[in-house]
């Protein structure tokens, strides 16, 4: 145990105690109690900067399960650090924000900060665990506390529908990256992720490379909302704005990225992950970003947007990985796709917290985030309205802002792919920057259109719930913090360079650096004429033009069938796994006893059948059997038609006399098997039953009462001759093929010498097995209470009474 | 004779089958009932039926027919009798409450579900 670790673990204990805290001191605004913790968090994490910036790491073991391999190794490096200064960074702004956002008197604040505070330890326990276990821990506890915090009102049905959805998909997601970890452990046998980098020979030289790969890439898709698992983000904005500031822009949608960048060094040398990756990525950029410019919604705007964005940084994540191709570090063109990764995953967690920040004052100040009810802002909120701007020109890639910088960044790196000599992507690879630029010019579309249409145009009071006006300080403090960032970020890109991006990108693709060296990033905003300044050119004449003429061409989203949206696969897929397991369930359960006992008969039936001939177990031997005498022969034809009448009798009576036929023939066959005591008990019994038999009679109804007489059923019969016919050839196989010799001798030498008894079933049955005797003895005082029981009880009656 | 034995019980085990596949409830006591008869006669032809004296040590015999499966066999006899007159007994209350023998009348209540 560490500071470390204490540091990872102290958002939980904080949680244990909010809830006292919220009974304690009403007066007080919980989130007060909260906002220390990150904020102290993210200044002892800052010192960690100038180690991890020399290029060092630290790693501090805590044993948990160590008999499994599973241990709880807290593990700095710079991808880490990166990821830990967002959590607590952006967490710190949050909580300040959601105390002037949440009520103190309506809402029930104690679990939104308790729920919050577990996401915000599940979060840092992901991106610093080395062990692979305890990140699957910490990463299955984002999905709860997110499907928790999704829930937050829960009373909605919305919010219900949203908190499942994403627990479905997260949880599916997470579920395979479990199963890709086991067979990283089955590969390398350790879930240390240091350990596996180490051994990356072994982990590609293996045949279970590509399922481990696609296992974990399904994780990281989920969890990072990409195509087509994209559907849950949007719902997900059902959550308080504070939420899905946090955990939906900044942190949670970033853990699938995380994954992936932390894993790069073991899976990037393959073509399945450079085109897995780069692929759906660019798809998603493009759907993202095409989809958004449909939202009514403020927040379904910022959800594909981010849904957009998170497609960017995936795409380059997947580019990059080309650069381990070229051994070669300081002409090595595809390194630009890292950084611009490494340097968008800050920009769009500053500029898209502050743009929820935003929405999230625009729809407190004025009841709604509808942009046909919004409008003519600008003079109302001049704060919030720069803010926006600043946010959404970042988003779209404009300059001054950070945005423009890690917008040419990347499409440097898509056009870089061209270039390359492998994969065939001299003919193919011009697909991707046209994809990417595309995506650019819709980014730019929907970006404008969140900020123009919310803030200029018509003002429109009479549709709004509330007279708007500027928002309170307070809830001004974090997106004011944050615009500046994506101010300064863009104006001085070197402040991140040496601190941040190089070890993190260290960390990503660690094979290519020499022993003692650094990677070198220099972010300039002036290439110079180069194609991605035309193709940002190209973006923003050609985002001009569709956002002047959005009324003209925005019907062919209503052209696209609603029915054929990913949204109704899911519902359709939810609803026919309902529908079929019901029906599955209908056909089985049928609730007639006798279809479960044709079920139990024919298995067991065929199962022995098959067992028997596929083993060639069936064997007839007649060496070793006894010679039929006449009077065995008799009684069996006398049992034989007893059992038949009973099967055929018409009236219950016949039936019973057949049966007690049965029973003393089967006496008869005891005493002619010299079995006396059988004999004798068999005789008493069989008496016994059939008086029974005959009582029940007297109260029990006629076969031929009911009008419609016992129907001959032709499975039935087909059953019961299967079963008949499997015990007969299973008597044979098994009488014919004897392994041991019976353990009787003992018996008959000892019963006198050791038990002092002549009859030996007597003796065996009290002295050498009386247990079974005990037992049995047990079972027939238990059926009797059991009968008498029944008798007399008679508690229904007595409650009608 | 073990063969034909094997046949008998396969026989029986037959009857008792279809029996129990009916929808009354006596008709399925007396397929238990036949069950138990089969299942006896089996456990002793698979015990072995060749000749040997009955299994008392008066008898001086040289040799004794297998006196464990009899053992096993009248442990059975007495348990499946226990067993059968319990079921018998919950047969008539059960006609005598719900008024019906018809195992395809007896069913969950649909609203149970």
């Amino acid at each position: 145990m560490s500071w470390l670790h204490l540091v990872i673990l102290s958002p939980f204990l904080l949680a244990l105690f909010v809830p006292l805290l919220y009974r304690k001191f009403q007066r007080i605004h919980t989130g007060w109690f909260v906002l220390p913790l990150p904020l102290v968090l993210f200044i002892y994490f800052t010192q960690y900067i100038s180690g991890v910036s020399k290029g060092e790491t630290y790693l501090h073991s805590m044993k948990w399960i160590p008999s499994l391999g599973i241990n709880f190794d807290a593990y700095v490096d710079g991808l880490g650090l990166l990821f830990s200064l967002l959590i607590t960074g952006i967490g710190t702004l949050v909580i300040l924000y959601s105390i002037y956002y949440l009520s103190k008197t309506k809402e029930a604040l104690h679990s939104f900060y308790v729920y919050l505070l577990l996401f915000m330890g599940s979060m840092l326990g992901v991106v610093l665990s080395d062990n692979l276990m305890s990140l699957y821990s910490f990463w299955e506890l984002t999905s709860l506390s997110s499907f928790l915090l999704i829930g937050y009102w829960y009373k909605r049905e919305k919010s219900q529908y949203g908190a499942l959805k994403s627990m479905l998909i997260t949880v599916f997601g997470g579920l395979s990256l479990l199963a890709g970890i086991v067979l990283l452990y089955v590969m390398t046998g350790t879930f240390s992720i240091r350990e596996i980098i180490s051994n990356v020979d072994v982990v590609t030289s293996s045949h279970l490379f590509i399922p481990a790969l696609v296992l974990i890439l399904l994780g990281a898709f989920t969890k990072s909302a990409q195509f087509p698992f994209h559907i849950w983000l949007p719902d997900a904005m059902e959550a308080p704005t504070p939420v899905s500031a946090y955990l939906h822009s900044a942190t949670m949608v970033k853990a699938g990225i995380y994954l992936l960048a932390r894993l790069s060094p073991v899976f990037a040398i393959s073509a399945t992950w450079f085109f897995a990756i780069s692929i759906i990525g660019l798809i998603t950029l493009f759907w993202g970003s095409f989809s958004a410019v449909k939202q009514q919604d403020l927040k379904g705007i910022l959800a594909f947007s981010t849904i957009s964005q998170l497609g960017m940084i995936m795409s380059l994540i997947g580019v990059g990985s080309a650069a381990i191709h070229y051994d070669f570090l300081d002409d090595n063109i595809y390194l630009v796709a890292l950084t611009a990764a490494v340097f968008h995953l800050i920009n769009h967690a500053t500029f898209k917290g502050s743009l929820f920040m935003v929405v999230g004052i625009v729809d407190h100040e004025t009841g709604t985030r509808d942009i046909r009810k919004l409008g003519g802002l600008m003079s109302f909120m001049p704060v919030t309205f720069t803010i926006a701007i600043i946010g959404g020109f970042s988003m779209a890639g404009l300059p001054p802002f950070n945005g423009f910088l890690s917008k040419e960044m990347f499409f440097t790196g898509m056009v870089n792919v061209t270039k390359m000599d492998m994969y065939s992507m001299q003919t193919w690879g011009i697909l991707l920057p046209i994809i990417a630029w595309l995506g650019s010019i819709f980014t730019f579309v929907y970006s404008m259109i969140l900020v123009f249409k919310t803030f200029t145009g018509k003002y429109q009071p009479e549709k709004l719930e509330k007279k708007p006006h500027e928002a309170p300080v307070g809830m001004l403090i974090s997106p004011v913090i944050l615009a500046s960032l994506v101010v300064i970020f863009g104006f001085a890109p070197n402040l991140l360079e040496s601190t941040l991006i190089e070890p993190t990108m260290a960390s990503i693709a660690p094979s290519l650096l020499a022993e003692g060296k650094e990677y070198q990033v220099h972010i300039k905003f002036w290439h110079g004429f180069t194609p991605e300044l035309f193709m940002t050119l190209g973006v923003i004449i050609f985002g001009i033009l569709l956002f002047m003429t959005i009324q003209k061409w925005s019907k062919i989203y209503t052209r696209f069938p609603s029915s054929l949206t990913l949204n109704n696969g899911y519902n359709y897929g939810i609803k026919g796994m309902e529908k079929g397991s019901t029906r599955i369930m209908k056909t089985l359960m049928t609730g007639f006893i006798r279809d479960y006992l044709l079920i139990i008969f024919t298995f067991i039936g065929i199962l022995l059948l098959m067992t028997l001939f596929s083993q060639n177990a069936f064997a007839i031997d007649l060496k070793d059997t006894a010679s039929i005498g006449v009077y065995e022969a008799i009684l069996a034809v006398v049992m034989v038609a007893a059992t038949i009448t009973t099967l055929l009798a018409k009236s219950r009576l016949t039936a019973i006399i057949s049966l007690g036929v049965v029973g003393y023939t089967l006496s008869l066959f005891f005493v002619l098997f010299r079995a006396p005591d059988l004999a004798l008990t068999q005789l008493v019994i069989e008496t016994v039953s059939v008086s029974l038999f005959l009582l029940c009679f007297y109260y029990l109804p006629e076969f031929r009462k009911r009008k419609v007489r016992v129907k001959f059923q032709l499975p039935n019969l087909l059953v019961a001759l299967l079963v008949g016919t499997t015990v007969t050839l299973l008597g044979i196989s098994a009488n014919s093929t004897k392994l041991f010799e019976s353990i009787s001798h003992y018996f008959i030498e000892n019963s006198y010498e050791k038990a002092g008894g002549e009859n030996m079933v007597n003796v065996i049955l009290v002295d050498f097995r009386g247990f079974d005797t005990l037992f049995e003895i047990t079972v027939l005082c238990i059926a009797a209470l059991a009968i008498y029981g029944m008798i007399r009880l008679r508690l229904t009656k007595e409650e009608e009474e | 004779m073990e063969i034909l034995m094997s046949i008998v019980a396969g026989i029986l085990f037959t009857a008792a089958v279809y029996l129990m596949l009916s929808r009354s409830l006596l008709r399925i006591i007396i397929g238990t009932g036949l069950l138990s008869h089969g299942v006896h006669l089996l456990i002793l032809t698979m015990g072995g039926l060749k000749g040997g004296s009955v299994p008392l040590l008066g008898e001086k015999a040289s040799s004794y027919t297998d006196p464990l499966p009899q053992a096993l066999i009248l442990t059975a006899i007495v348990i499946s009798f226990g067993v059968t007159s319990f079921f018998l007994v919950l047969a008539y209350r059960a006609y005598q409450e719900l008024g019906t023998d018809d195992m395809d009348k007896l069913r969950g209540d649909e609203h149970d579900e």
